[in-house]
């Protein structure tokens, strides 16, 4: 008889007073008896409507009915066989746009924790040292893997299953991309992220860091070393600024530099580590998205004051996951909701001390079907702030298309690719995740990769 | 790892590192930079590559100490390696067509910056007439160097301390005045030498290119960090530039901007004297 407890078994967390102010992980996962207890509420569907709503297609149903029988290891052997990166995906997925969404339980009362479920096995994998899936090169075929983000991770793990000599190519002095720069420690601890990338390193795949392609190496160059086929996985990471005064005043950031600073270089941890971070007491984050929530809650950690989300639409707009505007409500984080910047104020020697926005309205849909938002005249007022982040969205960077004048794309620069195998303008070539489609999610990202995956080894194969 | 192979004091403060890297020198250009990382603590910093061996495989650094991450480099020996080394980034530097005659102004440091500059033109068969100022006699760089790839030498020092006392921007005007007609001028040094160099061009009409060293992080273009303002729109000196027409810069905020960090760089570098 399945547990029918309306509510999900709660997660256990940090205190909203004490993880504000460190940047250890704020959910701390589930007990082995607190999963078992969440796995006996899923109803063992037998069509299976959650597998449907996961891009990489988990047998979801299989690895929970192994959790309530206490066979994790197993378990999580069954999310591997479709999922490279299981820790990760149960910690940053937005399941209530995916899996969960979709969860008879969810009709009624709320759907199975199955991220929460995902990553307890993984968890639970990883401290008991489970053995990696050995991979030997054994099928004679090499593969170029450009980036090392969630796309190209779930790519090359696809591809070395299979057997092919695979080799990443990575820009950043570390692999791993937006899962080591851009989310930061509290939401995914990176010696976790460390965890899975060497757990691919054990299955035979090659790691080159330190290598921006379009610079050091192009496309002709990997084809020249043999590589025969390529997949470009570079992401979206070049990002958007407001073009509004004062915008290059000191203390305005991107979310990309200021995250960057914060997670990869560990600027939080200065002047244990060299790059330099400063600690902000009044703080406007720009922009309504899970980066903006980073951002923010980062912020507060370094010891801010005030710190303020200011989003131009209502919270009903806000892209971020609920469960991320709800964290960063509980540790202290203002929403100045329906504004729009205008101006950044300085002072003479260049730092920032203020932020002129002006009131915003809901007007008619647009062709994305949310509310534009329009300005209300005359309504300009000032915050004062010492610091602003603008975490309105990145576009893909243009080094690598800038490099290779045959790869066709979007106006915008995103690669375009043929949706059924991520195939590009030029024979060979690969492309899939946020460097095709702009900045959306890791899950989605990881099924361009394996999609892609599927389609090099055809082509491989069958040359 | 990165290996050192070559370790040159050139001036107290100055010293030269030859780095094995065959990818980066196989593909680098007059211009462009390196970042690297010394240690797995350590910050990135952007380096101008200053001269380059394709069949060696190696890149040559020249770099002051003026903080705790240099400072630290300055100490490593040859058969040490660094953590990272990552290029070859930026623009390479782009000589418009017809150049006859040019000047390259190099300030301090950044005399080693522009001696690869110098020599691409004098490669070229373009008549060079090189400038550089240093604070005194003792911190002159690349003398003999220059004068292997240039028609003309002229060094200042700020205290005359080599006998000609001035400013590079002196120095230009001078030979501007006696009738030098340059078509080009490059200017690579500290922000402020730049700017006076480019406020005396601009009065002469003469198309003048400086070399932006704004802060850097990953130098890929993914961050804009290093974003300065040229023609009244935001550019980024790590994928547009470093070169950018001196006419256009706007140097009073990037001048600001280059300070943002004053006080860490400041702790950061005590920190690193007192336990060394």
């Amino acid at each position: 008889m399945p547990n029918m407890q309306k509510e999900k078994t709660k997660m256990p967390e940090q205190e909203p007073k004490v993880r504000a102010r460190n940047f250890e992980e704020v959910a701390q996962g589930y007990t082995e008896e607190m999963a078992i207890t969440e796995a006996n509420r899923c109803l063992q569907c037998k069509h299976q409507p959650c597998v449907k709503g996961c891009p990489v297609m988990v047998q979801i149903p299989d690895f929970i009915s192994l959790i309530a029988q206490g066979k994790h290891i197993e378990a999580y052997e069954k999310i591997r066989e479709t999922n490279g990166l299981p820790a990760i995906c149960g910690r940053v997925c937005p399941q209530e746009e995916q899996c969960e969404k979709l969860c008879v339980r969810g009709i009624k009362d709320e759907p199975v924790a199955i991220g929460r479920l995902e990553r307890y096995c993984a968890d639970y994998a990883i401290a008991a040292g489970v053995e990696p899936i050995t991979c030997k090169c054994t099928l004679g075929k090499k593969a170029a893997i450009i980036g090392s983000g969630p796309a190209g991770l779930t790519c090359a793990t696809d591809l070395a299953k299979e057997g092919v000599d695979v080799t990443i190519f990575e820009a950043f002095h570390t692999p791993g991309g937006v899962l080591k720069y851009g989310i930061p420690e509290f939401r995914l601890p990176k010696s976790l992220v460390q965890k899975e990338i060497d757990s691919l390193v054990e299955m035979g795949v090659k790691i080159e860091t330190n290598m921006v392609m379009g610079k050091i190496l192009d496309i002709n160059d990997l084809k020249e070393m043999g590589f025969e086929t390529i997949f470009i996985g570079t992401g979206a990471g070049l990002p958007s600024f407001m073009n509004i005064p004062g915008e290059n005043l000191n203390g305005v950031y991107s979310s990309n530099e200021y995250l960057t600073r914060i997670n990869l270089m560990k600027g939080y941890k200065y002047p244990e580590f060299d790059t330099p971070v400063i600690r902000h007491k009044t703080v406007a984050v720009v922009g309504g998205g899970n980066v903006a929530m980073d951002a923010a809650r980062c912020a507060m950690r370094l010891g801010a004051e005030k710190v303020y989300i200011i989003y131009r639409r209502s919270e009903a707009e806000m892209p971020a996951r609920n469960e991320e505007i709800e964290h960063a409500k509980e540790e202290g984080i203002e929403f100045n909701l329906l504004m729009n910047p205008v101006e950044i104020l300085g002072s003479e020697e260049g730092g920032v001390t203020g932020i002129r926005v002006i009131r915003m309205e809901l007007g008619e849909p647009d062709a994305s079907g949310r509310c534009r938002p329009v300005p209300v005249e005359g309504s300009e007022f000032d915050i004062d702030v010492d610091a602003v982040v603008v975490a309105i969205g990145q576009s893909p960077n243009p080094l690598m298309r800038e490099a290779t004048p045959d790869l066709k794309t979007q106006s915008w620069g995103g690669i375009i690719v043929d949706e059924e195998t991520g195939a590009t303008s030029i024979e060979g070539v690969y492309a899939g995740g946020d460097s095709v489609s702009g900045a959306a999610t890791v899950i989605l990202a990881m099924g361009a990769g394996k999609t892609a995956a599927k389609a090099m080894l055809e082509y491989m194969t069958q040359k | 790892m990165y290996k050192i192979l070559r370790k040159k004091t050139l001036s107290e403060q100055v010293k030269l590192m030859e780095i094995e890297a065959p990818l980066i020198a196989k593909k680098a250009k007059a211009g462009q930079f390196i970042i690297l990382r010394i240690h797995e603590n350590g910050e990135r910093i952007p380096l101008t590559i200053s001269d380059y061996d394709a069949e060696k495989g190696t890149i040559t650094i020249i770099f002051q100490e003026v903080g705790k991450t240099t400072m630290h480099l300055g100490t490593l020996e040859e058969g040490d390696s660094l953590q990272d080394f990552v290029g070859p980034l930026g623009k390479a530097s782009y000589f418009p067509e017809g150049i006859k005659k040019a000047a390259i102004i190099g300030g301090g440091l950044g005399t080693a910056i522009a001696y690869p500059q110098a020599k691409e033109l004098h490669r070229l068969g373009v008549e060079v007439t090189s400038i550089a100022g240093f604070r005194n006699k003792d911190l002159i760089l690349l003398e003999k160097e220059l004068h292997e790839v240039s028609d003309k030498v002229i060094i200042t020092t700020d205290d005359g301390s080599n006998g000609n006392k001035g400013f590079v921007t002196d120095a230009l005007k001078n030979e501007i005045e006696s009738g030098e007609k340059f078509d080009l001028v490059i200017a690579i040094g500290p922000l402020i030498m730049m700017k006076f160099v480019s406020q005396l061009t601009k009065q002469y009409g003469i198309k003048t290119i400086v070399s932006m060293n704004s802060i850097m992080i990953d130098g890929t273009g993914m961050c804009g960090g290093c974003r300065v303002t040229v023609a009244g729109e935001t550019k980024f000196a790590c994928v547009d530039g470093p070169d950018f027409d001196g006419h256009e810069v706007d140097f009073d905020q990037a001048m600001r901007r280059q300070s943002m960090y004053k006080v860490q760089e400041g702790e950061a570098c005590n920190l690193f004297k007192g336990v060394e």
